[in-house]
């Protein structure tokens, strides 16, 4: 169906792609896999049209194609969704997937027809959306459906999808997975882009991986496995299970008692919540995103407004309720936020700005004129200890956080915050989309650091991470704690019933 | 492409496209261009009536630059410098006039007191109202420029006014006059209201680039505008970054009064901004939101205006009109950079 042969692509000094060759086999479903930066989105998009390859031929059906924009893929049956959506979020999903090749004549858009034949589709492949719903009032699920959609709706044969489970939950996950199965079924042909192994290894036909520009391996997912493929994408032998020794609990860190927090359109995120974390111990919280995970850890790191709380916090014996997120940070508290870019990093600041986040303020920082001049040498050798121990690479202090990729953008905060010495760390998803080597790395300090007497709270949306890493393992559904199991012999049946059922 | 040229680019790109569709412009009235141009620049930077009122009209400038920097580098659109500066201005007329009679080793920090603190006050009002409120500071510095100027006409006409048609208040002080540069440089005559407030607008420069870049202050007030949230997660109350950075905004807006009421007419005249204010908003757009862009900015904005006169006076067609023409399509450059670095960055390695 889709051939690339010896693809070339240079940005500046960086070789994107190195002679890629790609074979897709129509019918089937082909995984594209590799760390962030191995070039299988830039070869994606050199099959859309989006990026012209500097050498190198596509053959679409066989025969050599020159696309030089998507425009001309759409019209050879390639269709592409992007990782970020590109949907108008005030338009129905009709306005939506019409728009670019509206029917009708010039000046009267004919909706309706667009909508019987949308809806067409959508049974087709039981897609469940509907036409005249605006894009704003859709999940992120019932989003990626509009986009596959829009994508079917230009009469696509072959589906590029890049990184499509990213934004998804774990149940969303297997939906997700069973349109797929039905398009293959339909005779399309499907290629996903991606780096979670355990979905190439569910979904996948066949399997491409990826290193560092070029093609490393092609293989049957029958004839293949998670330890191979990541040695293939990293290059050495990779860990995959944390090797842990037993937790030597200490005395209670963090207690939790009645916590209730409210949004700010008055629903209740996290309901009446109760618990503790002990030093030396890794207290997990597994649950389908959006259960109050998020709340709940604002609201340990001092970020929700006191009025929008109810219950206890206290940490080593001492209230935290109405302390602020720069005392709590004084006590020995730290806080690696879910959201890298939103919460934990200056996007624009260099690294070495970044690095002294949350201590900028007090010595040895701010040490001269009576602690108001940064000290530009203390700066500079923490942002470098920290780069070097964590190994952040590009290892320039001077970059902006923008420019470092999202593995090494973690490594910083993550540096940033064992460099404080907690007693407690607050973790949420400490592995969002960074690199299988980066994983087991982040993986071993965080057990490391629980080995070092810390009290770690840890949530994660992977169920892998959050039963592997954790001693004991609470379970949130709907902003209760719907049970406690112990990760060691709890089956990932019953943690998921908990998870979706809360019982 | 090193840094120092990558910042250059775009504002040299905007500055060179406004001077050649200003030139089409030009063609089109029935002027020859070049000709317009060597009157506009040739008559700005003639020694010494050209440099010297160029300098004194950038020193406003530099000061609403500034301003308008500060708000910017905490993610505040400050449009309130204009009515900033007019309270500020009026305010040190009012401390010159009072207490004229003090020596000026008094009068002259009074007087400096006087502008930096009320400017600070009319810029801090917004900045609490969106720290305590979250209204939008646009909206209320908008709102707070037409109270301002309308308060500062009222005292100005009922309780200060110098008898007769001009709408201005009596003199300040010989205390509180500072002293023209002419003083000091030989070959400048003290005609030329070019003062010592020039000298402090650079120093301002100065101040403010080591406040930003090299205290921690400076460093939460950045961190606030580059991202509000991160701020917060590092214990940084982003209420307080933008109530200090509304103040100090307003404060170097205040200051334009020294350089009005002290170096140049002593007194408070009503109505006396030439748009500094918002004039300001371009200055720190086009210096890129640094200080020594704003200087350059300023420099070019005051050399145009003041030029300006003479294409008026010596060009047949064209009027000092064309300098609010030279001004808007640079204006309209800078502002197009996003679109412009869109475009081109979509293309652009790093989008990878």
């Amino acid at each position: 169906m889709l051939e690339l042969r010896q693809i070339t692509k240079r940005f500046g000094d960086v070789l994107a792609n190195d002679r890629v060759d790609i074979v897709v086999k129509p019918g089937t479903i082909h995984a594209i896999v590799g760390e962030n930066g191995a070039g299988k989105s830039t070869a994606m998009r050199i099959a859309y049209g989006f990026y012209t390859a500097d050498s190198g031929e596509i053959l679409v059906d066989g025969q050599v194609r020159d696309i030089k924009s998507p425009h001309d893929a759409i019209a050879l049956g390639i269709g592409m969704v992007h990782q970020h959506f590109m949907l108008v979020e005030t338009m129905t999903v009709a306005e939506n997937i019409v728009l670019g090749a509206e029917p009708g004549s010039t000046l009267a858009l004919d909706l309706k027809s667009a909508a019987s034949q949308i809806r067409q589709l959508s049974e087709e492949f039981k897609l469940a959306v509907n036409p005249n719903e605006p894009v704003e009032h859709l999940s992120v699920g019932q989003q990626q459906r509009v986009e596959l959609l829009k994508a079917l709706y230009r009469r696509a044969r072959l589906l590029i999808l890049d990184e499509p489970t990213a934004v998804l939950t774990p149940l969303e996950v297997e939906e997700f997975f069973a349109i797929l199965r039905r398009m293959r079924e339909q005779g399309k042909t499907v290629v996903i882009i991606t780096h979670k192994l355990s979905e190439v290894l569910a979904i996948s036909d066949e399997v491409t991986v990826m290193r560092d520009g070029k093609v490393v391996g092609r293989v049957q997912t029958k004839d293949t496995n998670a330890a191979e493929l990541a040695r293939l994408m990293v290059g050495r032998e990779v860990l995959l299970r944390v090797e842990k020794n037993e937790p030597k609990v200490g005395r209670p860190e963090l207690e939790v008692r009645n916590l209730s927090v409210t949004d700010h359109s008055g629903a209740k995120r996290v309901n009446d919540v109760s618990f503790e974390v002990r030093s030396g111990e890794i207290v997990g919280i597994a649950g389908v995103e959006g259960n109050g995970q998020t709340e709940l850890i604002e609201a340990l790191a001092g970020l929700v407004d006191p009025a929008r709380m109810t219950g206890e916090i206290s940490f080593e014996g001492k209230t935290l309720n109405t302390l602020g997120a720069r005392v709590r940070r004084e006590l020995g508290i730290a806080h690696i936020p879910e959201d890298r870019h939103r919460r934990g990093l200056l996007l624009d600041f260099s690294l070495a700005e970044n690095s002294i986040l949350g201590v900028h303020y007090r010595p040895p920082m701010a040490a001269m004129a009576g602690g108001v001049f940064l000290d530009e040498g203390a700066v500079q050798r923490r942002a470098v200890e920290i780069i070097q121990a964590f190994d952040v690479r590009p290892p320039n202090p001077a970059l902006p956080a923008r420019s470092l990729s999202g593995g090494n953008q973690q490594k910083l905060i993550i540096g940033r915050e064992y460099r404080v010495d907690p007693k407690l760390l607050l973790v949420s998803q400490p592995t969002r989309g960074v690199d299988i080597g980066a994983i087991e790395f982040i993986h071993r300090q965080l057990v490391g650091l629980r080995d070092d007497g810390c009290a770690i709270l840890l949530v994660s949306a992977e169920l892998e991470e959050v039963t592997s890493l954790s001693d004991r393992l609470l379970i949130i559904h709907d902003g209760k704690i719907a049970g406690e199991v112990d990760p060691k012999v709890a089956t990932l049946e019953e943690i998921g019933l908990l998870m979706t059922r809360g019982h | 492409m090193p840094k120092l040229a990558r910042e250059l680019v775009f504002p040299l790109i905007a500055v060179l496209a406004a001077f050649i569709i200003g030139g089409i412009l030009i063609l089109l009235v029935g002027d020859n261009p070049l000709v317009a141009y060597r009157l506009l620049l040739g008559s700005a930077l003639s020694w010494p009536d050209g440099i010297g009122y160029t300098l004194f009209h950038a020193t406003p400038l530099i000061f609403t630059g500034l301003a308008v920097l500060v708000g910017f580098r905490c993610g505040l659109f400050n449009i309130g410098a204009e009515g900033q500066l007019y309270v500020a201005a009026f305010a040190t007329a009012w401390v010159g006039i009072v207490f004229a009679n003090l020596s000026a080793w008094l009068l002259v920090p009074l007087c400096f007191a006087a502008a930096i603190l009320s400017g600070a006050f009319w810029g801090g009002i917004p900045g609490v109202l969106k720290a305590r409120f979250g209204s939008h500071e646009v909206i209320n510095t908008i709102m707070l420029n037409f109270i301002g100027i309308a308060l500062v006409s009222y005292f100005t006409q009922y309780h200060y006014k110098e008898p007769g048609p001009i709408m201005q208040t009596t003199v300040i002080g010989e205390g509180a006059h500072i002293a023209r540069l002419g003083k000091f440089v030989p070959g400048l005559p003290e005609r030329i209201p070019l003062n010592i407030a020039f000298l402090l607008a650079l120093l301002c420069c100065l101040l403010v680039y080591l406040f930003l870049w090299r205290t921690k202050w400076g460093y939460e007030i950045r961190a606030t505008g580059s991202n509000p949230f991160a701020a917060e997660y590092g214990g940084i109350s982003v209420r307080k970054q933008i109530i200090l950075a509304m103040a100090v905004s307003g404060a170097l807006a205040g200051m334009v009064g020294i350089n009005e009421v002290m170096g140049y007419r002593y007194r408070y005249y009503d109505g006396f901004s030439d748009n500094y204010g918002y004039t300001g908003i371009a200055v720190a757009l086009l210096g890129r939101n640094h200080p020594v862009g704003v200087i350059l900015a300023a420099l070019l904005f005051a050399a145009l205006q003041h030029g300006g006169i003479y294409v008026d006076g010596f060009s047949e067609h064209i009027t000092k009109d064309i300098v609010q023409v030279l001004q808007g399509i640079i204006i309209l450059f800078v502002a197009a950079e996003t679109f412009f670095k869109w475009a081109v960055g979509k293309r652009l390695p790093w989008n990878v």
